[in-house]
């Protein structure tokens, strides 16, 4: 579904990412692991079109049967209609917004306004809460409601692929779980899920596949299990002695 | 006494809604952008010169001069956002200010150029300037009208805010640029309906200003544009909402100071104007209406 070959990108004057590959495949889970600062963000920053690689390319098939097509110069809200949806690092929400219109304006491409209609109630069947406050600004909600919001907004575009950067961060981890639950749930209905997470043992858990990255580059890959296992892991991102 | 301070709060009134129709361009630029628009108030002497030149050039209706000059506006705005800013955009704060301040030079040095910088007399056709009273207070017809105008197009401008498509994308972009990019909203599109609107109601306050000093000169862009800066700044930079109540706050402030004390202290208005400005942000530091804003892209 997408494939980024030897991806190499700069903030700034900065060199982050030295060639980074990586494959998702349909319907799949995939971990994007790492320490801070590896260069996770920028990653799923070059396929969403928010920051442009210098090198490589980036493929995307938004379904199996689909011709690919190469996004690595396309716009972002040309990916977005394209069906890669991005939730930056941080719970973005517009907290000026009301619940609703951050709702709403997931789905700005859209056209079709009856779909648009089945959507808002499928994605307040996966978050009740986000129905329930429909008029309370966005700004006004919890960080684990936020973090609902701003996963329900991705998912308004009606995404073949959604990018997750970090949705654990700063959440307690009774909300964690339920968080990675309802992606589970997202996933299983038809929506592939590239997951950024510095909650190492979590993500692995719930990929199919995983990959590691260290300073720029992709340094492992395995499935989630294998990671898990792998003896290096263990001890950089899993805690263990 | 009751009649003069009847009389005041109007005149405060009709300033006010002229600071408020420049300031709303203003904040939305710098709402949006982040940028501090320099050369906005140069935009309210365009739309007086373009009102001038329309009421010379014949026999066009007021309603149909009021939608011209606005077009003018909106459409300098939207070319100077291409050639001047767009140029510019994720270049840092100070950069953009400088622009502005070389777009202002220039669009003053311009009219100097094309009009020269004798001031001229500001034709107002004479039913406008019908004068009829209302109890102990005077007004011109075109006093009315600036008021009228004004509150009719902020009614307006609300209400595409809040409650269109297009003024959700518009509070989006404002608040987050780069999320919005990530929704698919069309960034340069949204800027550029700032600009035009914003200018288009400078535009319109030009026409308000000419009429309601009978003089014009291409550098009479700057006190407007100093007060709407003001007014945008009591207000609570970014916000549209802050930017009106700063507009008429400044305007009645400024009317009550000029009327209420001796004459003699009546050229220290400006001076006044700034004293209000650092005593609000002395307790408010992001303005009456405003939030926490971060420095943009
Ligand atoms: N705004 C920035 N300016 C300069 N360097 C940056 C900026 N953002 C990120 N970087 C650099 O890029 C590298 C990768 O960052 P990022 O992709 O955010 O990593 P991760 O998401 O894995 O923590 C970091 O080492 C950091 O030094
Ligand atoms: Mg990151």
């Amino acid at each position: 579904m997408l494939e980024v070959r030897d991806s190499h990108a700069y903030i700034g004057q900065t060199y982050v990412l030295k060639g980074v590959s990586l494959e998702v495949r349909h319907r799949e889970i995939v971990a994007l692991i790492g320490a801070n600062g590896a260069g996770k963000t920028t990653t799923l920053s070059t396929i969403s079109g928010l920051t442009r690689s210098r090198r490589g390319k980036i493929l995307f098939r938004p379904d199996p049967d689909a011709t690919q097509r190469d996004i690595t110069r396309v716009p972002a809200e040309e990916i977005v209609s394209m069906g890669i949806s991005h939730c930056p690092e941080g719970r973005q929400v517009f907290s000026d917004l009301n619940v609703w219109e951050n709702l709403l304006i997931g789905a700005y491409l859209r056209k079709d306004k009856q779909a648009i209609q089945s959507d808002l109630q499928w994605v307040c069947e996966l978050f009740p809460i986000l129905g329930d406050r429909r008029r309370q600004s966005a700004g006004s909600l919890s960080g684990g409601e936020q973090m609902m919001l701003v996963i329900g907004r991705a998912l308004m575009s009606r995404p073949r692929l959604l990018l997750l950067d970090e949705p654990s961060l700063g959440l307690a981890p009774m909300l964690v779980e339920v968080i990675f639950e309802m992606l589970e749930q997202i996933n299983a209905q038809g929506t592939t899920i590239l997951l950024v997470e510095q909650n190492a043992r979590m993500a692995l858990e719930l990929a199919q596949r995983a990959y590691v990255m260290e300073t720029g580059r992709v340094t492992l890959s395995g499935t989630g299990r294998e990671l898990a296992e792998n003896e290096e892991v263990r001890k950089a991102y899993l805690g263990a002695i | 006494m009751v009649g003069y301070i009847a009389q005041q709060l109007v005149n405060g009134l009709i300033l006010g809604s002229m600071y408020a129709l420049v300031a709303i361009g203003f904040t939305m630029i710098y709402g949006i952008i982040r940028l501090i628009n320099f050369a906005h108030g140069d935009i309210v002497m365009i739309g007086a010169f373009v009102t001038l030149g329309l009421v010379i050039s014949g026999q066009i209706p007021f309603p149909v001069i009021i939608i011209l000059v606005i077009l003018a506006g909106a459409l300098m705005g939207i070319i100077i956002e291409r050639a001047a800013f767009r140029p510019m955009r994720g270049a840092p704060q100070v950069t953009g200010f400088i622009t502005s301040l070389a777009v202002s030079i220039l669009l003053q040095n311009l009219g100097i150029l094309l009009l020269t910088a004798q001031p001229r007399n500001f034709f107002c056709p004479d039913y406008l300037q019908t004068v009829f009273n209302l109890g102990s207070v005077s007004l011109r017809t075109i006093d009315l009208a600036i008021v009228v105008i004004a509150v009719v197009l902020m009614v307006f401008l609300v209400l595409l805010v809040r409650f269109t498509r297009l003024g959700m994308a518009m509070r989006a972009t404002a608040e987050n640029l780069k999320v919005a990019l990530l929704m698919g909203i069309n960034i340069n599109r949204i800027i550029m309906l700032a600009f035009a609107i914003g200018s288009g109601l400078a535009g319109v306050a030009g026409m308000m200003w000419g009429a309601r000093y009978g003089q014009i000169d291409p550098l009479l862009g700057f006190v407007p544009g100093l007060k709407a800066f003001v007014a945008a700044v009591i207000g609570g930079v970014g916000s549209i909402p802050g930017a009106m109540l700063g507009g008429y706050l400044l305007g009645f402030a400024e009317v009550l100071f000029v009327g209420l004390l001796p004459p003699i202290y009546s050229s220290y208005r400006d001076a006044f104007v700034f004293i209000i400005l650092i005593l609000i942000l002395l307790v408010l530091p992001t303005g009456l209406l405003g939030r926490k804003m971060e420095e943009g892209v």
